[in-house]
């Protein structure tokens, strides 16, 4: 098979980088997320996954959980964290939309603007330092045998990052399936279904390893 | 060179697929000479964060050296003074004060001159050796400054004196991003970590758990609280003894303070004869100090526990901490520092602000049997993906592939040959 038709496993890692810019106040984050460099969105939307951080079931951004915790405005929190990245065509896009839903906020209250948080909001960014593991798959049936032995970040370069890098914005599973187009369409659309807003690294894993399972097991 | 015999005993606590990911970043790295520098090597999370990070970066094939620089009495008083001021204690701070600081930077540049330039990545951790930079302005490898300490709010005469020096540095690394100041250089975020192979940090056969008992004359049949912290101001001592006695009102505990010196810690001393004196009309509160090579009698007395405090009011990271998670106990600490990053409330432990708030946490986590166990493993499994000393090396390692490669926000290494 050619090279460039087989699955390349890599494997990434992240190292976080202070941009040192902080928000005390509701109107000086807004003010901030307007400038920063959209690689902060990645990292406080994406990145929590890969950092050391805790899996807080409860919040799926940094800026949810700040609005939260630390604001203690619980109507922005919920409407932040309802925010999906994978919804927007690129991190500029959903600068648009975090900006939008902090306007409609500030504009509801006039003290919420200027409400001090408990402890600021720092933006931090990410460098991400991809590894080409040197596996090759050549079938899909093959990914089922080496999911189990990826790492936390393969798992996160291909079923998340990914959704930065490929034209229709999917996972790399998914990308890769289809050149086998339509053969492999059931099984592109389960993996579909995994939605990796809501899980853990492990837990994307293990649900990978189970779509992959249970398509061959019925094969 | 790569040591199997060292990765497979990480492989066993972490997995195949940690080590097989380090063993790739490793790989485009391997012989480069690194160079980390710091001011004891006994004593504290610094050093201890070494003695593990070292042997596992060189077993992974890279070149790595230790250095410790030495100084007398005078030079680490002014050191732990400038370590005070960076956590925001307003110190005396004088000529005399830089001049002895220098000067003993100068003594140990010369001994380490070649050291320093011939290293490919050298490592400065926190101030006492950071003038060491100073005497070296031609440098053909990045320098990066390693602080430890949490610098949200230094003293600001002090800071300003070493901001100039910090400077220079090509980059710096600190814990959490709330600790870092404005600086020209990136400054990489990257949390400590604890060693699962050390003596502080294995599993314990339970008689040695238990000895602890008839060691330090405990009653068997009462709860114990922990707190392992060395006798500084910022672990809030006198608070943890309050806490307890509070608690004690309620249900019958013992507290054990158990802490230490380091080399670079002359203020110890003296703060554990003010604690010994406010606890001697207590039967149940004990205070220990223990030798800094005490680490398996820490393993023990931390596994003995039912419950962890880290009352701190500033704190670095909170290495204990991470160690007391490590051993399934859920932790009260301090609403500070990195304590934050580790105690999410009610899943690991709690944070607190008062001894007040401890007191009442103690009294919970002791009334609640199974919340505690629940909570414990929790905080076992956070320890596991994210404080382990292999993250730590994965991510020192990224951060020297980025150097290497530039600095750009996406870095692709190719596979190896």
């Amino acid at each position: 098979m050619e090279e460039a038709l087989l699955f390349h496993v890599k494997d990434c890692s992240l190292v976080s980088i202070s941009t040192g810019v902080k928000a005390y106040i509701l109107s000086e984050l807004l003010e901030h997320l307007r400038e920063v460099e959209v690689g902060c969105l990645y990292f406080h939307f994406w990145a929590r996954q890969l950092r050391p951080s805790f899996d807080h079931p409860e919040f799926h951004n940094d800026f949810a959980a700040w609005a939260h915790r630390d604001l203690h405005d619980w109507v922005l929190a919920e409407r932040l964290n309802l925010i999906a990245p994978h919804e927007f065509q690129n991190l500029e896009e959903l600068r648009e939309e975090l900006i939008n839903v902090l306007e409609e906020r500030v504009d509801e209250s006039d003290d919420l603007p200027w409400r001090k948080a408990e402890k600021p909001f720092y933006f931090v960014k990410s460098q991400i330092v991809v590894l080409d593991t040197g596996k090759r798959v050549a079938h899909p049936q093959e990914l089922k045998e080496v999911i189990p032995s990826l790492s936390q970040g393969s798992i996160f370069y291909h079923f998340i990052d990914a959704r930065r890098r490929t034209p229709n914005r999917v996972d790399d599973f998914r990308a890769w399936l289809e050149a086998f187009s339509p053969r492999y369409d059931d099984l592109a659309a389960r993996l579909g279904a995994i939605d990796p807003y809501f899980l853990t690294l492990t837990e994307i894993r293990e649900q990978l390893y189970a779509v992959f399972e249970a398509y061959f097991g019925e094969e | 060179m790569m040591n199997d015999a060292l990765l497979k005993r990480y492989e066993a606590v972490v997995g195949s697929d940690v080590i097989d990911q380090l063993k790739q970043l490793a790989y485009r790295l391997r012989d480069a000479k690194v160079l980390h520098v710091n001011s004891t090597r006994y004593g504290g999370g610094v050093a201890e964060i070494l003695k593990s990070m070292v042997p596992l970066m060189e077993a992974l094939g890279l070149c790595v050296r230790w250095e410790v620089i030495s100084g007398n009495e005078e030079f680490f008083k002014v050191t732990k003074s400038f370590h005070n001021a960076l956590q925001g204690f307003p110190v005396e701070f004088t000529e005399r004060h830089i001049k002895i600081y220098e000067e003993n930077n100068r003594r140990e540049f010369e001994k380490l001159e070649s050291l320093l330039t011939e290293a490919d990545f050298v490592f400065i951790h926190d101030p006492q050796p950071a003038f060491l930079i100073k005497f070296l302005p031609e440098r053909r490898c990045p320098w990066i400054w390693r602080c430890h300490i949490d610098l949200s709010r230094p003293y600001r005469p002090v800071w300003r004196y070493l901001r100039n020096i910090v400077l220079d540095y090509e980059a710096s690394i600190f814990s959490m991003p709330d600790f870092t100041q404005p600086l020209p250089h990136p400054q990489y975020i990257i949390p400590p970590s604890i060693d699962p192979l050390t003596e502080k940090n294995i599993e314990l056969p339970e008689e040695e758990i238990f000895g602890v008992y008839d060691r330090f004359g405990l009653d068997p049949h009462k709860p114990l609280v922990l707190q392992v912290s060395r006798f500084d101001r910022f672990k809030d001592p006198v608070g943890v003894i309050r806490a307890a006695l509070m608690a004690m009102k309620f249900m019958p505990l013992q507290l054990v303070y158990a802490g230490g010196g380091a080399a670079d810690d002359p203020e110890g001393e003296m703060i554990y004869h003010e604690v010994s004196e406010m606890a001697k009309d207590h039967p149940d509160i004990h205070i220990l100090f223990l030798p800094p090579e005490a680490h398996r009698t820490v393993n023990a007395l931390q596994r003995a526990a039912d419950v962890v405090l880290q009352k701190s009011t500033r704190e670095g990271f909170g290495l204990t901490v991470t160690e007391a998670m490590w051993k399934r106990r859920p932790v009260i600490g301090g609403d500070t520092g990195g304590i934050r990053l580790q105690v999410v409330n009610h899943h690991t432990g709690f944070l607190v602000h008062t001894p007040e708030g401890a007191a009442l946490r103690i009294r919970y986590l002791l009334f609640y049997h199974e919340k505690r166990m629940e909570m414990g493993l929790k905080a076992h499994q956070f320890v596991k993906e994210n404080f382990l000393i292999t993250r730590h090396v994965r991510d020192y390692l990224s951060l020297m592939l980025a150097f290497v490669a530039g600095n750009g926000e996406r870095i692709e290494v190719e596979a190896q040959g």
